[in-house]
């Protein structure tokens, strides 16, 4: 099996050299957004995106792919029928950092710009990675979207996933380090949910206990501040306690509605597929090099500016709450 | 004298319980407030419900590894059909529930009767191959609760002369239960097949059938707790109640079931598992580090275990002394 996708492999990357000249000739500009698996709203609401570049852009013609389930195997055979395509760029979110390597590569070798975003490859295998936002971005939002509802300043409390998660951890700690721009907000608890719904459930409720002048909580994990909006609803204390953090709009729908939580964040798809396409489109002109410390332009999301590896941070996670609630569940 | 042996059991647990609940208040005196503690029965009672079922299974020597992944199981199943026809009135998604918590738990029954599986092993094979279908059924999306209909999150919440209807559902199971294991031909069945099989093969009775009749029970509690978690957390995906499994057993060791079967009864199950939803609801307001909680539930259920270990070690009986002397 193996073998034979090698062969075949070999023979598209010949194909490719041959037809290459031809494909070059065209006027447009194609730039490939492949994506971990087709038929997921995340994905779609990226390629919106890169199809709002591409108009702005114009002159670039955007094609949406990926595979059918989310395998590294199926996206090598995607890159290897784009390499035969001969476009100019592919922009990809990665099933796996290491296997599609080789296959990105020779990509690169044939002359396409190949950068990854969302989910990223080895930096041998891109020429940039663009993360959807950054650690110090996040930390920072988290306590932003708390301190927004509470101009007089109150009791927070962050309800996270385990005690062991690193990602968690690096947000609160992140958290902690601006939170001398708060004034007024205190962070009163720190309690672990272990991403179970019931678990988190209870947390929420001790913190309300035990804090009966709780104004917010602060949960940056899915589960969790679902969980814990579902126990702020419960307990009637909606719109008196605020649940806020990271969770995705189809999820929280229902807590925004009941008034649970005022507004939550989380990066915005159609802004990545939007950055994406318009880094892959800078770097492909050669209006712009993929090098540490270059500033790369992405249109109406600013420049994005790369560090040690090559990878930058697009912007803050996007603000999701009652204004535009509706629009994003039924994406993602 | 196993009865009388039973009860001082029951009551040296509900001390245990009583015992705790004083060390909590010291800390946070809130807890012991009425209100608080039909919380924390409300809290438990997915628990109770699971533990009563777990019970009957390990009293006829077996285990029941399967019953948090057909309460997820159900509960996605349920979920779905409330999303996908949003009319179907609670009763339809209750009997649904039940239905297919029974039929899950029949076919353990059916491989532990009818093949001679040991049932750790079948019910381990299952607890996989039920998430795995709620992973095929759903895509591995959740289901969420704006999508879920107003009726069908209100059920296990609506109150009923004070309490909430999912604490009345483990009320009512524990009173019909305890008058099952009590004064039913079934009920005793099940003591007598973990007490001593053959001896229940030579008073005619089948302890495969028996066995069957208990993953049953089993399941179709596990089904009912299904739709009410799915509904009380109002929100169904792949990895609900994972590791609940373990809780379930817990709070049976913990309530005096033996694991070597044929002892044990519905009041220690009900005490087994409010000790732990006790220590669980406890932890997050006592303001204990998150790294010492895990130790702390851990060591109270081996304390308990082996309070419990002490007050069932029985004298064995020697029944041929007398015809030995006489011979």
């Amino acid at each position: 099996m193996i073998r034979r996708k090698f062969i075949k492999a070999a023979g598209l990357g010949l194909a490719t050299s041959l037809i290459g000249t031809g494909a070059m000739a065209q006027d447009d500009m194609r730039i490939a957004l492949v994506v971990k698996a087709l038929g997921i709203g995340f994905f779609e609401a990226a390629a919106k995106g890169a199809e709002e570049a591409a108009q702005e852009l114009g002159g670039v013609e955007i094609i949406y792919t990926g595979p059918t389930d989310t395998t590294a195997e199926g996206q090598i055979e995607v890159i290897n029928s784009l390499i035969a395509q001969g476009v100019d760029a592919i922009a990809i979110s990665a099933n796996d950092p290491d296997a599609l390597v080789p296959a990105l590569k020779k990509a690169m070798q044939r002359g396409i710009t190949v950068i990854s975003w969302d989910s990223g490859v080895a930096p041998e295998g891109r020429q940039m990675h663009l993360n959807p936002s950054s650690n110090p971005l996040i930390g920072n939002m988290i306590i932003k979207l708390a301190a927004d509802h509470l101009p007089d300043g109150g009791e927070v409390a962050v309800l996270s996933a385990s005690a062991t998660a690193t990602n968690q951890n690096i947000w609160i700690e992140e958290m902690n380090k601006v939170m001398g721009n708060y004034p007024g907000i205190e962070v009163v608890a720190t309690v672990y949910g272990d991403d179970l719904a019931d678990k988190s459930y209870r947390e929420a409720q001790g913190l309300m206990q035990s804090h009966p002048d709780l104004d917010a909580i602060i949960a940056p994990t899915s589960v969790g501040i679902v969980a814990a909006a579902q126990a702020v609803e419960d307990a009637g204390k909606a719109g008196q306690i605020n649940v806020t953090g990271l969770g995705l709009p189809s999820e929280m729908a229902g807590a925004i509605e009941s008034g649970a939580s005022k507004s939550f964040a989380i990066w915005n798809p159609i802004d990545l597929g939007y950055s994406a396409a318009m880094i892959a489109h800078a770097l492909a002109t050669e209006a712009a090099t993929a090098e540490p410390g270059a500033a790369i332009p992405m249109g109406r999301m600013g420049s994005v500016t790369l560090d040690d590896t090559n990878s930058g941070a697009m912007a803050d996670p996007f603000v999701y709450d009652s204004s535009n609630i509706d629009a994003f569940k039924s994406i993602f | 004298m196993i009865k009388s042996l039973t009860t001082s059991r029951e009551v040296l647990l509900f001390a245990a319980i009583a015992v705790l609940l004083g060390l909590i208040a010291t800390r946070f005196p809130g807890f012991v407030a009425p209100s608080n503690l039909a919380d924390v029965f409300n809290d438990t009672s997915p628990l109770i419900l699971l533990a009563i079922g777990q019970m009957i299974v390990i009293l006829t020597k077996c285990i029941d590894l399967s019953v948090a992944a057909n309460l997820a199981l159900t509960g996605m199943v349920v979920a779905m059909i409330n999303v996908a026809m949003p009319g179907v009135p609670v009763a339809v998604i209750l009997v649904i529930a039940v239905g297919l918590g029974t039929l899950l738990g029949m076919i353990n029954g059916l491989l532990v009767w009818k093949l001679d599986i040991p049932p750790i092993v079948v019910t381990l094979g299952t607890m996989t191959i039920f998430r795995g279908i709620i992973f095929l059924l759903s895509d591995g999306k959740w289901v969420n609760s704006h999508e879920m209909s107003a009726t069908f999150k209100a059920f296990p919440r609506a109150e009923f002369l004070g309490l909430p209807v999912l604490s009345w559902t483990a009320i009512l199971a524990v009173i019909v239960f305890t008058i099952v294991m009590t004064r039913t031909t079934l009920g005793r069945a099940f003591y007598a097949v973990g007490g001593n099989a053959h001896a229940a093969t030579y008073t005619g009775i089948n302890v495969g059938k028996t066995q069957f009749w208990a993953f049953t029970i089993s399941g179709a509690l596990a089904g009912l707790t299904g739709y009410l978690w799915v509904s009380r957390y109002a929100v169904a995906y792949v990895d609900i109640a994972s590791g609940f499994e373990l809780d379930v057993v817990a709070a049976c060791v913990i309530g005096g079931v033996s694991i070597a079967g044929g002892l044990g009864s519905i009041g220690g199950a009900l005490l087994g598992a409010l000790f732990l939803g006790v220590i669980k609801n406890a932890l997050p307001v006592i303001n204990i580090s998150p790294f010492w909680q895990l130790a702390i539930s851990g060591s109270a259920i081996i304390i308990a275990v082996a309070v419990n270990a002490r007050a069932n070690r029985e004298k064995g009986r020697i029944i041929l002394k007398s015809a030995e002397q006489a011979a």
